[in-house]
């Protein structure tokens, strides 16, 4: 595998969860790391975000690993708050070559009977963040004339799906945003591409909200209900893959193997990716 | 040490180009590596030089300088029996095949107005057919052992149409079709089977006549000077083709551990030209 010994990168949502897998292998190989996360939860999703804890947790393993770390409470929303981040990481760092836009929510609604706001902060946080996110880095490395940028989408910005059409109408929307960036930004050395997960092991699928979403008929049901109900979505057959199964892919696409790709959606989907035309 | 340690790889196509780098950078990283190739020296239809039998020859010494060991046949991709052959006799000597590259392949050109149906019906053999005829006896030797990678080579033109090449962009969509279908069908018995869809790349396929006349239809004998600005302009990064190691670069990646949940996919080491399409 490819080493980041030098490079610098950003990580958003970096508290826990695919976030901390990928502040992590950057770590062990090499990269200086700049991180953020949110540190209260929202009314609109229906299990509890990352606190400060959780961010310091990851700073301490990622300095374990061998990184120097910057981190701070930051929401993808908040402009200044991003803006600031990247400005104060290049001070002590000296450049961003990596950006990593992974800060996400999930929640629950039909479309029919979602509110303005579940709407709303869902594409503020995993739309227009990635947005601000990218934007924040982008004069930076076009101006050294390298970067690599990673967005977090998902398999379901292939498809449709029910119950979460606010999540999926984001995760498209990623999509169109790191093609339209990765053109813009293709003379200035800097690849721009995302990857697509399936359900991914962590606390945005392992919540009651979500169990009951995939078991609808059952008042009661155990951990292998679960796991069976997930395993029924995807071809390879388990029910979810480990954040570090994402890693694998984020490193892949910032590292010089990946120069000539950008613009790309590599699916880490367990195959379901198999049924789409992408 | 390297990723594929004590793998048996499979190259079609091998004696030169894409084939011969990928299956040299297999044997680099600790694989045992069989190529089979027609080395015809000249296909009907194709107006380019096929690969020669010294060309094979030269592929097993650089395979062997690796301190590999490498098998080569001479099969052509169109016949099943050939096929069938070849690869009984290289899993005889391999025990078994862990990865196979279906890689051989042709471009021709001309308009579907006038295409001759020999220049249709070679394509589709050597392209769609060929591929088929590779994966056919392969998988259930993978099957059998449960597990296997098979990356096959498409083009960003098994994405988009293309003019005076639509006989080779319907072989590359017919091959990835035939590539998410077999996913599906071995996903649960530890097969991944997946696509690469490169733009131009550095290869005798590129660097011919015929090649320089179809992206400078407007000079009589265009040379490779007159044809790169032309290739360039195909391609989003500011490069006339990616290198067949950037090629490779994904064909290994595809291959390994670190891809062990994506299957059924679309990989593009396309200079960016996929960030103009899904």
């Amino acid at each position: 595998m490819a080493s980041f010994e030098g490079r610098t990168a950003l990580i958003t949502g970096a508290g826990r969860g695919q976030g901390r897998s990928h502040a992590l292998r950057f770590a062990e190989r090499g990269a200086d790391l700049i991180l953020c996360d949110i540190d209260s939860d929202l009314d609109t999703v229906p299990y509890g975000l990352s606190r400060r804890s959780d961010l310091d947790e990851t700073v301490e393993l990622a300095e374990a690993a061998g990184a120097r770390v910057m981190a701070r409470v930051a929401d993808v929303r908040d402009t200044a708050a991003l803006d600031g981040l990247v400005a104060d990481g290049i001070d002590s760092f000296g450049k961003i070559d990596i950006a990593v836009a992974n800060a996400g929510i999930a929640g629950i609604s039909t479309v029919a009977e979602m509110s303005d706001e579940a709407w709303g902060n869902m594409i503020d946080i995993n739309l227009s963040g990635v947005f601000k996110t990218l934007r924040a880095v982008t004069p930076h490395m076009a101006g050294r004339g390298y970067g690599r940028m990673i967005a977090t989408s998902s398999i379901v910005a292939r498809q449709g799906s029910p119950n979460i059409g606010h999540y999926v109408a984001a995760k498209w929307g990623v999509l169109g945003l790191v093609k339209s960036l990765a053109l813009e930004m293709a003379e200035n050395g800097v690849t721009v591409n995302a990857v697509c997960p399936t359900s991914v092991d962590t606390a945005m699928i392992q919540n009651e909200a979500f169990r009951d979403l995939f078991l609808p008929d059952r008042d009661e049901y155990t951990l292998e209900d679960v796991e069976r109900a997930y395993t029924e979505l995807n071809p390879i057959p388990i029910p979810w893959v480990q954040p570090e199964d994402i890693s694998d892919a984020v490193l892949f696409l910032a590292s010089d193997e990946a120069r000539f790709i950008t613009g790309e959606a590599v699916p880490v989907a367990l195959g379901w990716n198999a049924r789409t035309a992408a | 040490m390297g990723r594929f340690e004590g793998r048996k790889v499979l190259v079609t196509g091998g004696a030169r180009g894409q084939g011969r780098n990928h299956a040299l950078r297999f044997a680099r990283e600790g694989a045992d590596v069989a190529v089979i190739d027609s080395v015809a020296g000249e296909i009907e239809t194709v107006p380019y030089p096929i690969a020669e039998p010294e060309d094979l020859d030269r592929t097993v010494e650089l395979i062997e300088a690796e301190g590999r060991s490498a098998l080569a046949e001479v099969a052509d991709v169109r016949s099943a029996e050939q096929m069938d052959g070849a690869v009984a006799r290289i899993a005889e000597r391999f025990g078994r095949i862990d990865v196979l590259v279906v890689n051989a392949g042709i471009c021709t050109f001309g308009p579907i107005e006038s295409m001759d149906r020999d220049l249709w019906q070679t394509m589709i053999d050597v392209n769609l057919t060929g591929a088929f005829n590779s994966v056919r006896p392969v998988v259930p030797l993978m099957l059998e052992h449960g597990f296997g990678r098979i990356v096959a080579t498409s083009s960003m033109a098994g994405r988009a149409g293309w003019e005076n090449i639509g006989h080779y962009a319907a072989s590359k969509w017919g091959l990835i079709g035939m590539v998410k279908s077999l996913a599906l069908e071995v996903a649960d018995r530890g097969v991944t089977a997946n696509v690469i869809c490169p733009s131009s790349v550095n290869t005798p396929m590129m660097h011919n006549d015929s090649s320089y006349r179809l992206f400078r239809p407007d000079l009589e004998n265009p040379t490779m000077e007159d044809a790169l600005p032309a290739f360039q302009s195909v391609n989003v990064l500011p490069v006339p083709y990616a290198e067949t190691d950037d090629i490779s670069d994904a064909v290994l990646f595809l291959a390994s551990e670190e891809a062990r949940y994506i299957t059924g996919a679309t990989l593009s080491p396309s200079t960016g030209v996929n960030a103009r399409n899904v």
